[in-house]
Order: structure tokens, then sequence, then C-alpha cells
């Protein structure tokens, strides 16, 4: 994907997401919501991919990074929508969004900080904690609904914002890993010791890829939360990190266009599944995971230009 | 003061419990360096063995007799021995030599397939059953201190369990085998040493251990669920990493730590809520200062 091409994949997919959105209200609403959720799903995909596939750093706590930003965007449409003028609305919302991502980029700051010193599972297990942290601390947020959850969430979540955003987390990223400055999260990913004595700075690239994946998991959250229009603490526990964490490894660590394709059969295929086989879905998918693991490792799609590592 | 000692004395024995579990999670970890997500639901088979078993075994020895107790706690570690066995068989052998990331996403989708399967409504059904008092059950008193009986179950129990495992791993010869693998896999099988024996009998090993854990954690909570085992698990995996990953002292103390840390929290009114974030945000703090856990060497790295 040159630069010049990957401009206007994002000029275009904005502009389909926008033209769909027009002419949502004449889809199916279950079709619909299951589209929103796959939007979502890629964004949370995407931007997990750069912490662990493109720079190698195994995080277990996106669903920490998204509950900030859901929660964070639903408060502020919560409290702010009564003080602002009905046209202003929309601008309320991506100010919203924007806030989330804002504040899951600070979690991130946060949680980059430990990764200088920890690596492989020790890493894992800090993310882990994290998360629950996280959940912790709004359970017990009587500001935020506490254990009961947040309710009342406008409905301002669209097909055109969810592809858009999507779209754009997709260019963000895919542009920020070829260029100069991104083939370092792949060095830090390949060989830190490598890397260092190539005179990239393995601890900066590192908290950098948790600031912007942590943002972006932010903005999700806040799409997420506008989407469902209901937040509740346990919604973000550990299963809503391994689910994540689930897309980018059947995709292919570092391969943000099997990422994507995973993220959408992951969220299509269980709800496929709910209407055939409804008490055996979650099992079914169980085993798929096992069998994917055992048949393709290295993911289910090799696509785009990250070459397999060995070992 | 004697608040503090009963906080200890439910400390200690909540963290036994996770000091067993954590064992498990541990000792897989050193011959084969991933983590058992797996390990949690065989912690939580082993306490639906005991619920199944018990009955019949009352009909011969009497209810809450303590030689059928055993008989139970026995034959459940064994049933979770050969399930931890098979397992491994099953699904982390053929990916024996795959990338561990690999065999860390197949151990969570066991996890989930057990999880997912108990659920279901014709096998445990994802209700929560009351789980018999398998021991004589009292409540002593003793200077000021309220006691139950199935404390000292939990503690004596952990107790002769982490001699008997210092024994096994230090001085028999399958352990020292099992030190040689964890230690450098390659020259142990260059030495005659039967690899995937050893780390079969780890998982059974660690297995049996979990399945323990999960009667007793079952003795404490009354209750049993096909996801029960996800809260102990979590906490005592933390526990591990807490400890050292791979270092079996380091898994004890890091159960009684966290067990301690928990109850205490528990303790104090203006932060009981938030226990469950304490102990992690603790470990984080802890990892801030020695990355290698309490107990664990740090690694040079070699270029």
């Amino acid at each position: 994907m040159t630069h010049l091409g990957a401009k206007r994949f994002l000029i275009a997919a904005i502009a389909a997401a926008a033209a769909v959105s027009a002419f949502s209200s004449s889809f199916n609403s279950y079709f619909l919501s299951v589209a929103i959720d796959v939007g979502v799903n890629i964004i949370l995909a995407v931007s997990l991919n750069l912490i662990n596939g493109h720079t190698g750093q195994f995080s277990l706590g996106h669903a920490g990074f998204m509950a900030v930003g859901g929660y964070t965007a639903a408060v502020c449409t919560l409290r702010l929508s009564p003080l602002i003028p009905p046209e202003l609305q929309p601008a309320l919302f991506l100010f919203a969004l924007l806030a989330g991502g804002l504040l899951a980029a600070a979690a991130g700051l946060i949680v980059g900080v430990p990764s200088l010193r920890l690596r492989g599972d020790y890493l894992a297990v800090v993310t882990l904690g994290f998360g629950e942290i996280i959940r912790v601390l709004l359970q017990n947020s009587e500001f935020v609904g506490a254990a009961s959850g947040l309710k009342g969430i406008a409905k301002l979540t669209t097909l055109g914002w969810t592809f858009g955003l999507a779209a754009i987390t997709v260019y963000v990223i895919a542009s920020l890993v070829n260029s100069t400055y991104g083939r370092g999260f792949i060095a830090v990913n390949d060989d830190e010791v490598a890397a260092s004595a190539m005179g990239i700075n393995p601890t900066r690239y590192k908290v950098v890829a948790f600031v912007i994946g942590a943002f972006f998991a932010g903005v999700a959250g806040g799409l997420y939360a506008h989407h469902k229009q209901f937040l509740s603490p346990t919604g973000f526990d550990f299963m809503k990190s391994i689910d994540i964490v689930v897309m980018v490894i059947l995709g292919g660590m570092g391969r943000t266009a099997g990422v994507i394709i995973a993220a959408v059969l992951l969220t299509v295929l269980p709800e496929y599944l709910r209407s055939s086989f409804a008490d055996v879905r979650m099992i079914v998918y169980a085993l798929l995971i096992i069998g994917l693991m055992m048949a393709r490792p290295q993911g289910l799609f090799t696509l785009g230009p990250r070459k397999a590592k060995s070992a | 003061m004697s608040q503090f000692l009963q906080q200890l004395i439910n400390g200690l024995a909540l963290g036994s419990i996770y000091a067993l579990i954590a064992l498990g999670y541990t000792m897989v970890y050193g011959v084969l360096r991933f983590i058992n997500f797996a390990h949690s639901d065989v912690l939580m088979l082993g306490a639906f063995a005991a619920y199944f078993l018990n009955p019949s075994i009352e009909r011969t020895f009497g209810p809450q007799s303590i030689p059928g107790a055993l008989l139970v706690v026995l034959l459940s570690a064994l049933i979770c021995a050969a399930l931890g066995i098979l397992i491994e068989i099953l699904a982390y052998r053929p990916l024996r030599n795959r990338p561990k990331l690999t065999v860390l996403i197949t151990a969570i989708g066991v996890s989930l397939f057990i999880e997912y399967t108990c659920q279901h409504r014709s096998v445990f059904r994802a209700e929560t059953r009351p789980f018999p008092n398998l021991f004589p059950s009292r409540d002593f008193q003793w200077l000021g201190l309220a006691v139950n009986s199935n404390d000292l179950v939990v503690l004596a129990a952990t107790a002769v369990l982490l001699t008997a495992l210092w024994f096994i791993v230090q001085r028999t010869k399958t352990g020292t085998a099992m030190r040689a693998v964890a230690f450098n896999p390659q020259a142990a099988a260059l030495m005659g040493i039967n690899i995937n024996r050893v780390i079969s009998f780890t998982f059974g090993l660690g297995s049996a251990l979990a399945a323990i854990a999960g009667i007793l954690y079952a003795l404490k909570a009354r209750g049993i669920e096909p996801l029960m085992g996800v809260t102990p698990g979590l906490r005592a995996f933390t526990a591990a990493v807490l400890g050292g990953i791979g270092n079996l002292p380091g898994a004890a103390l890091g159960g009684f730590v966290l067990g301690a840390l928990e109850t205490f929290a528990g303790g104090i009114p203006a932060i009981s809520n938030y226990r469950d974030g304490i102990a992690f945000a603790l470990l984080i703090l802890i990892l801030l200062f020695r990355p290698a856990g309490l107990l664990g060497k740090p690694q040079t790295e070699k270029v």
C-alpha cells in the first residue's frame, strides 16, 4: 500500500461509510447493530495489533482502555448534552469520543511505563491487572452507576461514525507502521537488543505503541457506549480483552489486513451461530480457536507485508 | 491485636489455597514455558468430581467421616490428574515446538471449551450448587479468635501437600528429572530423560494439587458452579508471577502474600470494596521494583 493509495483508500472508505449511513434507516436494525459491532471490533483489533502484533508487547488489558474511553465519552454526553443547542450535538459526540480516546491514551501512558522493565508473561500480568483495577474502580464509583452500570446513554453511534473512525484507525496505524519512524516498532518486536544498537529507543517505541493503541481503544469504547446505550463494568472484564487478542492472533500478528478480516469474522460468526446452534455456539467458538491454532498458528490470513518471524 | 490475628488466620487459609493453585501454574511454566490457562478449570472439575463422588462414598463410610472425606479428595485428585495429562496430550503436545504464543492461545481455547461445555444444560448447567461439608465442621473459640475447622483443614492440607511436593521435587528421581527438564530440556533429553513422561507427570501433579485446592475452595465458598475457578485461578496466576514464575517456593510465597493482602484489605471498611484491585496494584508495584518477581532470578539477555 503506497502512501498515495492509502490516502485514497481512506477518503473512499469514509465517503462509502457516510453514504451507506445515510440509507441506514432502511436496513434491518439487527443487521445494522451487528455491522456497528463489526466496526467497533475492527478499531479494537487494529489498535491492539499495534501493541501486540507490530511492537510485540503482549497486552491483556485492552478492554481496560476501552472501558476508560467508553465511560469518559458516555459521561461527557450525559452531562453536557442538556447544556448544548441541538445543532451542536454531533460536535459534542466528536468531542466526547476524543475525550474518551485521550483519557484512555493517558491510561496507556501509565501502563506503558511499567512495560519499560517487564517483558513477556510479566507484562501480560501487569496489563491484565491494570484492566482488573479499572473494572474494580468503575464498580465502586457511584458517579458512573457503580456495579449496576451507566444507563440512558444517547444513541449517537451510526454506521457512518463507526466505519469512518474505523477507516481513520486503519489509515493512521498502517501509515504509522509503514513510515520511517514506524519501522522502529517492528525492529523492537524482532530484536530489542539489535534495535537499540541501531539507535532505536525501545522504551520510547513501546510507550508510543501503548499510548496510540489505547487512544483508539478509547474511541472504540465511546462508539460502543453510544451504540449499546448501557455500560456495565463486567462488560469490560478479562474475557473481553481475550476476545480482542484472539482476533489479532487469528488475523496474524502484525498483519493489518488479516486482523481486519478476523475482526469481521469473529463478530459475525458468533451471531451466525446464535441462530443455528444457540446453545453450543460458545463451545464451537472455543473449538475453533484450538483447531485454528493447531492448523494455522501463523494466523488465518497471511496478508499484508509483515514477514513471519521464526520461533 | 486479636482482630489482626483473626485476619491473619483467614488470610493464611485463603492464601494456602492460592498457593496450591499457583504451584500448578508455576510447575507447568517451569517445564513448558507457557501459562496453562486451563488450570483454573481443572480446579473447578476437581470440586465437581468431589461433589459427584461424595454421595456414594458417604453411603459406605457414613456422613462427614474423615476417612471418607480423604477418599473423596484422593479420588478427585486422581481424576483431575488424569484429565490434566489428557489435556496436555491432546491440546499441548502437538504444539510442542511451536511459538509460545500459539500454545498460550490454545490454552485459552481449552479453558473456554471446558467452561462453556460445563455450563451447557446437559452437563453441569450454569447454576450454583451447594457443596457438601466433607469434614465434620465446628467453630473453635480460642483466645478470642473464631476459627472454623474447615480453615484448619485447609492449613493442615496445605502444610502436608507442600512438604510432599518439596520431597517429590527435591528427593525423588522423577523430581530431579523435572528440575532437569525445567533447566534445559535438550540437555535433559540427551541425558536419557523421557521428556514426555516428565511433562505428563508435571501436569498430573499440578492438576492433582488444583483439584485439592478446588475442593478446599468449595468448602470455604460452600457452593460450586462451572465458572468458580476463574477468580481463584486469576489470583493464583498473579501469585505465581508475584513469586517469580517457574519458582516453586516463590509460588507458595506469592499465594500467601496475595491471600493475606486480600483478607486484610477486605477487613478495612474504607477500602474493602477495592480489595480485588489492591492485590493487582501491589503486584504492579512489586514488579516495578523486582521485574522477575519476589524470588525469581533476573535473566540477563544474551545477544
